[in-house]
């Protein structure tokens, strides 16, 4: 396992994962939902997680924040190091107090992930009484002042509305809101647009960015969308069967990608300024998480697949200017 | 109104498309308080052999008005016409024979297929419901050409819905819309609920097939640059109307209407470098509930040139007075008082050549 | 552009993920995948050859195998099954374990106890125990049975019909229902079953038919409504199919799962009620012979002489657990998602 891509400034690591497994138990023996990943973020740095379903760009994100269901989820190795302390020997209400206060998670579903029954002022306010021991006047007017933030219009008049009142994209400034409410060092979005209307996914983007610039915090994005990513992340972590196959700083990876997975799918999205002929089409299927192929669990659907690529597992090749490439032939894919 | 790409016929046309649902009060004695306009006098025509994409947000009535295409849903006013003769008055034979034509791919491929039939159950119902097409002795062979066809292995018959991946599935859905050699297929969103590898996958298998059985389409769906690849022709909808439609050079490089330029400055764009250079607008609020859909032009209340005219009076699809003399791109169908050219699609090199 | 490359599918993975709007991206199969068969193209530029699987005519599992591959290895269904597979075979030929007969009493013995030959000792009239209880199965059995089949029917017609075409039908089952709902049981029985002088079982079975069938009627009603919302019950209606196809073959073999889980626990409720009913004096009337029967006249004497109360009470405990524990285990294996 070679380093991470630098940080392109010195900016100082937040949060630093090496070589983390996670299985999962299923009646027809164990699925390697995640196998080696290793990623850091720096204060102020947006890394993006890129992968599609199954690659466990989600599991992964599961084990930093400590929600993963164990079981049938369970970490068999490596560390999570958080601002110096690795989260996996924390004990569970150590771990708590992290969460939530240091590391805060946004999810796909805002609907589902508010409460109901409970007003939306009431739900932000919450925080500050469970953890500040505020008031519930005083954190009444916290929430407005974070639904203020969020750029919620009249966020005076509608701090006593329910969930139902909001359309989908102001349910997601609220959940971007809580997530904001104790100032964490480290935000985790998980596909946090997907839901959401392309005109609305660009509000909800923007701000996204515009906070974390403001609050200088880490945020870790998770996709599959190419083009979200290539809008706000500083660097890119390709995830593919449980491995990151391919890390760079953004700009590089679009100009040239240095794995066949990359290059593929950035070959397979049609453009909106042209009409292409033919699509270019990624051969075949992500793989099956409980008979993951042997050797690069890429070789099946890849172009350049050689012998060596059915045995041998690649490692995360160091590629120039801080980048990693877990490809025999990143040289090949990179420069071909 | 009138196509001017109009070399081939018109094998469909939609005039004036209304679709209301009744909104109800009281559980016995019911009275209609108001109506969702889901669909709210749409024109359209299909030309034999093309592609029509419709483009929308969610809540624009696209779905219902694949249903309604498909005759799933019967419209409140309005007329379709397949080949010359208004269908959705037909009942009974006549609409059964009008089906055959006219079939759908739907969006969600895991709710798409019977799970308590095989593959070939599936792909064979259609000659179940209309013998006339394959003599009894001649299905299976017909199902397993069309299992090859779609790229999936003929011998897979036996097999369970569950057994494939949404791909798969997805090609199976296809295979079933094929079996009775529609003219026209009405596919709503039928890529959206796939990975990233596997949609350029089957946008190119429904690619091939449009030459190989000489298909028409109506491709529905949200993502904008997918619209593009398939489309020939494209039709922007907001709040139950087409609001822009033109050729898709003329839609996605001279975009003439507001709320397709917004829509199309929202894209991302897989280019950082874009990132820097790119206008985007913003719009401001949601879009209006449709069963209060707003006076005169239905995007004003979002629209950044809304003046007073657009309160009162609503805005024709039609080629805007600014550019009927023109032969420019620009002079396309736009639903907008103030219409004007406005590129927001940013154009760079491809990234890999 | 890149070089067309048109390849289908390299094997067959179900990858269970609803893909790109899935909530959590990861996902397994489960558990239904065949062998992984590289899969020749059409006309593919990858590899191209015969599925070695193909001919080898692996059997394609339906839901219904899964359903049975999950019971068997369900220890509650194995024990339910053989005490009601037992249940059914002694109440068929209650000969096989019990000689006597059931209505041949001697007052001379009345609430003696256990004694060689008679296990199970005597009742208030000097009938055997052993021997009641054992044809006393039989009454249960074909009350329970025919009962559920009645309301399953009737039930699921109603209820499916109302549910598949709604309309002002389903608006008047709805509220027939609710009337129905409201009837409060054992009253209902009492002021029912009092005016029938018939001895036979068929006055309680339709009793409790004329009863139940509202329970069954709501749960194929919601099921009908669920599954024929799906896109291919859509699609076959697209494809020109009648309502009559669309029903029989769409919408009720995805909508029966529901409908056999709630009969199957409900049979062991009419079982019980057939004797609470009895022990009410309102049910099953003597010669008949009938665990509620037997529990109405043993009450008083419990004191002196328990067995003649437990072991009828105990059998039909055992029947009602057991059909309710098969109720359970085959919800279990039709609709894993309640877990």
């Amino acid at each position: 396992m070679t380093a991470t891509p630098g940080t392109p400034d010195a900016s100082p690591v937040l949060l630093d994962v090496r070589d983390l497994h996670v299985e999962f138990r299923t009646r027809d023996g164990a699925a390697r939902a995640v196998n080696g990943v290793t990623y850091s973020v720096a204060e102020g740095e947006t890394l993006a997680v890129l992968g599609e379903s199954g690659s466990g760009k989600s599991v992964t994100a599961q084990a930093v924040m400590g929600i993963l269901d164990v079981p049938p989820g369970r970490i068999t190795g490596g560390e999570i190091r958080f601002q110096g302390r690795d989260l996996l020997t924390l004990k569970e209400d150590e771990r708590r107090k992290v969460r939530g206060r240091e590391m805060a998670m946004i999810f796909q579903d805002a609907l589902s992930s508010l409460n109901p029954v409970l007003s939306v002022g009431e739900q932000l306010g919450e925080m500050f009484v469970v953890h500040r021991g505020m008031s519930r006047k005083d954190a009444r007017n916290k929430a407005v002042e974070l639904m203020d933030r969020v750029r919620i219009p009249a966020a005076r008049e509608r701090v006593g509305q329910y969930p139902h009142q909001f359309s989908g994209g102001m349910r997601q400034r609220i959940m971007i809101a809580m997530a904001l409410a104790l100032e964490p060092a480290l935000i985790i979005a998980d596909e946090p647009t997907t839901a959401l209307d392309v005109t609305v996914q660009a509000q909800v983007m923007d701000l996204l960015a515009d906070l974390r610039r403001e609050l200088a915090m880490g945020l870790i994005l998770i996709t599959h969308d190419l083009g979200v990513v290539a809008d706000v992340a500083d660097k890119i972590a390709v995830m593919y069967a449980g491995r990151i196959v391919e890390s760079a700083p953004v700009h590089d990876i679009y100009k040239a990608p240095a794995h066949p997975y990359t290059k593929g799918l950035l070959e397979s999205i049609p453009r909106l300024d042209q009409k292409g002929q033919e699509l270019y089409a990624i051969k075949g299927l992500p793989p099956n998480l409980l008979r993951i192929p042997p050797g690069c669990a890429f070789h099946p659907r890849c172009p350049l697949a050689r012998d060596v690529c059915r045995t041998d597992e690649p490692p995360l090749y160091d590629v120039p200017d801080g980048r990693g490439s877990a490809c025999h032939f990143w040289q090949e894919t990179l420069h071909g | 109104m009138a196509e001017p790409a109009g070399r081939h016929e018109a094998i469909l046309e939609v005039r004036g498309l209304h679709k209301h649902y009744p909104l109800t009060q009281g559980i016995v004695l019911k009275r209609q308080v108001g109506a969702v306009r889901a669909v709210d006098g749409v024109d359209l025509d299909l030309a034999a052999g093309e592609t029509l994409g419709i483009v929308g947000e969610s809540g624009c009535g696209k779905s219902t008005l694949a249903r309604l295409l498909v005759h799933l849903e019967r419209p409140t006013a309005g007329v379709i016409r397949y080949k010359g003769e208004d269908i959705t008055k037909l009942s009974g034979r006549a609409l059964k024979a009008v089906r055959r034509n006219i079939q759908m791919v739907f969006q969600d491929p895991y709710t798409a297929l019977n799970p308590r039939m095989t593959v070939g159950d599936i792909i064979g119902e259609p000659y179940e419901i209309h013998p006339e097409v394959a003599p009894k002795g001649d299905r299976r062979q017909k199902v397993q050409d069309l299992l090859d066809v779609v790229g999936l292995n003929p011998e897979y018959l036996n097999r369970y819905p569950h057994q494939f991946s949404g791909g798969q599935r997805q090609r199976i859905g296809i295979a079933r819309g094929l079996a009775l050699r529609p003219e026209i297929i009405v596919a709503d969103e039928p890529v959206s609920a796939l990975d990233v590898s596997v949609q350029a996958q089957v946008v190119n298998l429904l690619d091939r097939l449009q030459d190989e059985f000489a298909l028409s389409y109506v491709f529905i769906a949200h993502d904008l640059s997918i619209v593009r690849h398939i489309s020939d022709r494209v039709g922007v909808m907001y709040l139950g109307r087409i609001v822009e439609t033109g050729k898709d050079a003329e839609i996605y490089d001279h975009p003439t209407h507001p709320y397709t330029q917004a829509l199309l400055s929202a894209v991302p764009v897989p280019d950082p470098t874009a990132r820097e250079h790119r206008e985007r607008i913003l719009l401001t609020g949601d879009v209006p509930s449709p069963a209060n859909i707003p006076s005169g032009c239905r995007f004003r209340t979002r629209c950044w040139k809304a003046r007073e005219r657009c309160a009162h009076e609503v805005p024709p699809l039609a080629v805007p007075a600014a550019f009927r003399d023109d032969r420019s791109p620009a002079a396309h169908d736009s639903a907008c008082h103030f219409a004007q050219e406005k590129h927001v699609v940013p154009v760079e090199p491809g990234p890999v050549v | 552009m890149p070089e067309p490359f048109y390849e289908p599918d390299a094997a067959v993975e179900a990858v269970a993920a609803a893909g790109a709007g899935g909530a959590t991206d990861f996902a397994v199969d489960g558990g239904r995948t065949p062998r992984k068969t590289p899969e020749g193209g059409p006309q593919g530029t990858g590899p191209v050859g015969p599925d070695p699987s193909a001919a080898s005519g692996e059997r394609a599992r339906s839901l219904w195998s899964d359903a049975w591959r999950d019971l068997r290895g369900n220890p509650v269904f194995i024990v339910s099954g053989l005490v009601i597979a037992f249940l059914v075979v002694i109440s068929v030929w209650p000969s096989l374990i019990a000689s006597g007969n059931p209505l041949q009493c001697d007052l001379a013995r009345a609430q003696q106890g256990s004694q060689p030959g008679h296990p199970f000792g005597f009742n208030g009239q000097g009938c055997d125990v052993y021997t009641r209880t054992v044809y006393g199965a039989r009454t249960s059995v074909t009350v329970g049975v025919c009962a559920t089949l009645g309301v399953a029917l009737l039930g699921s017609v109603l209820g499916g019909l109302a549910g598949f075409f709604g309309g002002a039908w389903d608006a008047l089952l709805s509220r027939v229902t609710d009337v129905f709902f409201g009837i409060p049981v054992v009253l209902g029985g009492l002021v029912f079953l009092s005016v029938v002088t018939s001895t036979t079982v068929w006055p309680v079975i339709g009793f409790i038919v004329l009863l139940g069938w509202p329970q069954i009627a709501r749960i194929a009603r919601g099921s009908v409504i669920t599954v024929k919302q799906n896109d291919y019950v859509q699609a076959a209606r697209a494809l020109g199919a009648s309502n009559a196809r669309m029903l029989l073959r769409h919408v009720t073999p995805n909508a029966v799962a529901p409908v056999i889980v709630v009969a199957t626990i409900a049979l062991g409720t009419y079982i019980s009620l057939e004797a609470t009913l009895s022990y009410l004096g309102v049910g099953l009337k003597p010669p008949t012979v009938s665990w509620g029967i037997d529990l109405s006249a043993a009450s008083p004497y419990v004191r002196n002489a328990p067995h003649m109360l437990l072991w009828p009470a105990g059998a039909l405990a055992v029947t009602v657990l057991a059909f309710i524990m098969l109720g359970d285990a085959v919800r279990d294996a039709l609709d894993p998602k309640l877990r």
